[in-house]
């Protein structure tokens, strides 16, 4: 690893000022970003943790029954205190290990955008709203493609704001030796209808299976989505799985989500 | 930089560049060299120490970021005068480990999980140990001492 200064504001306010600088970067729980540093796949002059700022962690309930998140909370955190949002806080007890769920955060989750991580598929699947230093911004902007997100540079995620749905599930076929998914489905209905997003398949990273979304508004069962499949067309192919088998998956996992959030 | 930390209840300082892991810092600075360094890549869990009471790969967090904070190692884990302690007893007694690179880990690891859940089933130790490999022992006998160090009967837990 390369060498960097090191900073550690207890604002939001000193880290964004802190940011401006040339070279920096954000560090939230260095889950992901520290082992890209002793890759030397990035290497910037410094980094700036986001764990010491109070007003970025932690759980709560919004006036309209939203979960917000701050965005520098670790998963253990959302695992342990999302109990209004029983399927957010299932999918976060799920990520990695024990260890990791410690260090690793909800915005450094959604700003990598790994096109196998879970948090992103909860977003998506909810409608979540992702509150940065500068701006809301809607989940169905924010996903711009694998490792890919409407963020600026040097801006922060500060907090997420979660719409709790009638009824969810996340099913997650997990890569046993990454933890990470093979392929994972969110499946959230709402009073107005159903959406589902798909991670772990698609090139494109996190995306919404539009057709089942439709027949699952009709019809919220596992059936209702027998006639439908997904192309495999832009699906991962690698190491653990073609994309024909992703494809399949998508269709498999998502009956499954349905079945467990009925 | 210049970083203060409580370490097994003694509070120590150092100079750390900010590159610097807290893994590298308990083995080069300190000189605890019994938080073992598997993989560096946060797949192992042979560095697991407890950071403010809870369970972190050392080699996958800065020592800057532990400024400040309290820090359990597994030399912190026994007695002054040696006696082991109900985990790492149990480990003996039930052959828990082989090489013995994994324990560290495996004990701290296994300590936040029984602070957390004092009486854990056999498959929720199983499920916590996710982020610990162990290369030689084939896990049952690190499973079945966890069991045992919680106080349960371990007699029905599957062959060695
Ligand atoms: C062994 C292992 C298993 C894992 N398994 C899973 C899994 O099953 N599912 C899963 O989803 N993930 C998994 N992860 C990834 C883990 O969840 C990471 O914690 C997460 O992807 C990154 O979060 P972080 O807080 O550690 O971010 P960091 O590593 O600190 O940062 C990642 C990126 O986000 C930026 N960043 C950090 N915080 C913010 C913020 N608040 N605003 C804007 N930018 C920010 C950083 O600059 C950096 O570019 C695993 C990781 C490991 C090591
Ligand atoms: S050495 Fe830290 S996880 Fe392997
Ligand atoms: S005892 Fe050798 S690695 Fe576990």
């Amino acid at each position: 690893m390369y060498d960097f200064e090191f900073e550690k504001p207890g604002s939001i306010a000193e880290a964004v000022a802190a940011l401006s600088g040339e070279d920096a970067q954000a560090l939230g729980g260095g889950q992901t970003l520290i082992p890209t540093l002793k890759q030397r796949l990035n290497a910037p002059g410094k980094l700036v943790s986001l764990t010491g700022i109070a007003e970025m962690r932690g759980v709560c309930v919004g006036d309209g029954g939203e979960v917000i998140i701050g965005g520098a909370t670790p998963h253990a955190v959302v695992a342990a205190g999302a109990g209004a949002y029983p399927a957010l806080a299932a999918l976060a007890g799920q990520i990695g290990d024990p260890a990791v769920r410690n260090r690793g955060t909800i915005g450094g989750s959604l700003a990598n955008n790994d096109p196998a991580a879970c948090y992103p598929a909860a977003a998506l699947g909810s409608g979540a709203v992702i509150v940065t230093n500068a701006r809301e911004i809607a989940a169905d902007d924010y996903f711009q493609g694998m490792f890919t997100t409407a963020l600026e540079e040097g801006e922060i995620i500060t907090e997420v704001r979660f719409p709790v749905p009638q009824a969810a599930h996340y099913e997650k076929f997990v890569q046993p030796a990454s933890r990470f998914a093979l392929t994972g489905v969110f499946v959230a209905r709402f009073a107005d209808g159903v959406r589902v997003a798909v991670t772990g398949a698609s090139e494109e990273g996190v995306f919404r299976w539009t057709d089942a979304e439709a027949a699952l508004s009709e019809t919220f069962a596992p059936e209702a989505i027998d006639g439908l499949n997904v192309a495999a067309e832009g699906m991962i192919g690698d190491l653990h799985g073609t994309p024909d088998y992703r494809a399949h998956l998508v269709k498999v996992i998502t009956k499954r989500a349905v079945k467990a959030a009925q | 930089m210049r970083i203060e930390v409580e370490v097994n209840g003694r509070r120590v300082g150092g100079d750390v560049e900010g590159r610097t892991l807290l893994s590298g810092f308990l083995r080069d600075t300190l000189r605890l060299t019994g938080t073992h360094v598997g993989c560096d890549t946060s797949q192992c869990g042979a560095c697991v120490v407890h950071v403010d009471g809870v369970a972190v790969k050392s080699c996958t967090m800065l020592a800057a970021e532990a400024d400040g904070c309290s820090i359990s190692t597994i030399e912190g884990q026994a007695s002054e005068d040696g006696t082991l302690n109900a985990i790492q007893q149990a480990f003996q007694d039930h052959h828990g480990l082989q090489c013995g690179f994994c324990t560290p880990g495996m004990v701290m690891s296994a300590a936040a999980l029984l602070k957390e859940n004092p009486k854990p089933t056999e498959a929720e130790v199983r499920h916590y140990l996710e982020g610990n490999l162990c290369r030689c022992t084939g896990y049952h006998n690190i499973v079945k001492a966890i069991m045992a160090a919680s106080g349960q009967d371990v007699g029905a837990i599957a062959a060695e």
